[in-house]
């Protein structure tokens, strides 16, 4: 693998994790539980999938194949794809939307942090401006995640089995590849192991202020780094390619 | 600047620095801070613009008014560029735009206030000047605004989130 490869590969993790993710969460238009909460996750998706356009512009320029950001979002494959298998999970109910951006945000939060240091001037560029959206993401599924726990009983039960049933797909957030080694010589990507320390301190930390209990399962789901999906990418993608797939081209 | 222009970089950053943002009409994109910089590469004029948010929907919008508002003064050759860096910040904004925002209904930003984790922010009513108010929903009509209420003279109004 050569450092464009995996340069290439870096980006489109990091694009596919917002535009799947930022897909799943404009599905919640006009279903979340109020018209204020419809406003905040509509406005997660855009600033979600503002991100995945800088990122897979740049992806674009790295592959110089003359792509543009459009072709690298709707013409490949599912197995091209390197996003987070907690990304494509079906929305549920409320509860799961939370937990799901509670650990995802966390993980964001921590990751474009870091990434602002990289030795790439977009890549660090582009995380400049990530994290501040993020941390009020964050501030916001946090708040949310409290109010659920430390709610009602029924609020409470449900926040508990959705951090619960997300849990096993928290472990491929860290995990590091050829890719990933590859780039931390050039200080290009950042370490991700350190990272999950300081995670699980920030999501236990929020979980217990909500009178929640920690999962503590250890088996991890994986396979996003390969290409390796859950039954659901397909479905999400169908959805999103239409367009492009039957007219091919299509602009206006 | 170069010789040869009929007009320099520094005139055209004052005609463009004109355009009122497309959300808050009663700010101009200079004040915003989206405006960064005119120059001329050989014999193309660079407008170089810097989204609010990531996402920022009005960039395509910006893009054709700046060439439209070049195009009246015979400058045809525009090259509209955006940046990421550094990230735009409502810090920004100085005390005069403030003071637009506050006039409009728009509580401003407060400076450099967004830099601890979970600080709450006192907002400011910008009718009744009360600082007793509530915030009802992070978010707004555009990314970068929350909806408040003052609990003094009942009124809601926006805030712009400081970024």
């Amino acid at each position: 693998m050569t450092k464009q490869e995996a340069l290439y590969k870096y980006c489109l993790r990091l694009g596919d994790n917002a535009l799947i993710l930022g897909h799943r969460l404009s599905e919640m238009c006009s279903k979340a539980p109020f018209l204020e909460e419809d406003l905040a996750l509509t406005n997660f998706a855009l600033d979600m999938i503002g991100r995945a356009q800088a990122i897979l512009k740049y992806a674009a320029e790295v592959e110089g194949k003359g792509r543009n950001e459009d072709l690298i979002a709707y013409r490949r494959e599912e197995k091209e794809y390197y996003n987070h298998l907690i990304t494509e999970l079906p929305n549920g109910d409320f509860a799961h939307v939370i937990a799901r951006q509670l650990y995802v945000s966390a993980f964001e939060y921590l990751f474009y942090t870091e990434l602002q240091k990289s030795s790439d001037a977009t890549l660090a560029a582009i995380a400049a401006k990530t994290v501040k959206e993020v941390k009020y993401h964050l501030q916001h599924v946090a708040d949310w995640t409290v109010r659920l726990g430390d709610g009602t009983e029924e609020s409470h039960a449900r926040m508990q089995k959705a951090i619960n049933d997300l849990w096993m797909f928290t472990g491929e957030l860290f995990e590091m590849d050829e890719t990933d080694n590859l780039l931390l010589k050039e200080g290009v990507a950042i370490d991700l192991i350190p990272l999950k320390a300081a995670w699980e301190k920030n999501i236990s930390e929020i979980i217990g202020d909500a009178t929640l209990v920690s999962p503590a399962g250890s088996y991890m789901q994986t396979g996003s780094r390969k290409g390796i999906h859950t039954e659901y990418m397909g479905h999400i993608l169908s959805e999103m390619q239409y367009l492009q797939r039957a007219y091919p081209d299509a602009s206006w | 600047m170069q010789a040869g222009n009929a007009i320099d970089a520094q005139e055209i950053y004052s005609l463009v620095s004109e355009i009122p943002d497309p959300e808050i009409p009663v700010i101009t994109i200079q004040e915003l801070g989206i405006l960064r910089k005119v120059e001329f590469v050989n014999k193309t004029c660079i407008v170089t613009i810097t989204p609010t948010y990531t996402a920022c929907p009005a960039m395509g919008l910006l893009e054709s008014q700046i060439k439209e508002v070049l195009k009246q003064y015979n400058i045809a050759d525009v090259e509209v560029q955006l940046t990421y860096s550094p990230a735009w910040t409502t810090d920004w904004m100085n005390e005069s735009a403030k003071k637009k925002l506050k006039d409009y209904g728009i509580a401003p930003p407060q400076h450099s206030s967004c830099s601890k984790f979970f600080a709450t922010e006192t907002v400011q009513c910008p009718r009744c000047n009360s600082k007793n108010t509530e915030m009802i929903s992070r978010y707004g009509s555009t990314a970068c605004k929350a909806l408040y209420k003052c609990l003094m003279c009942k009124e809601p109004f926006e805030h712009f989130k400081c970024h």
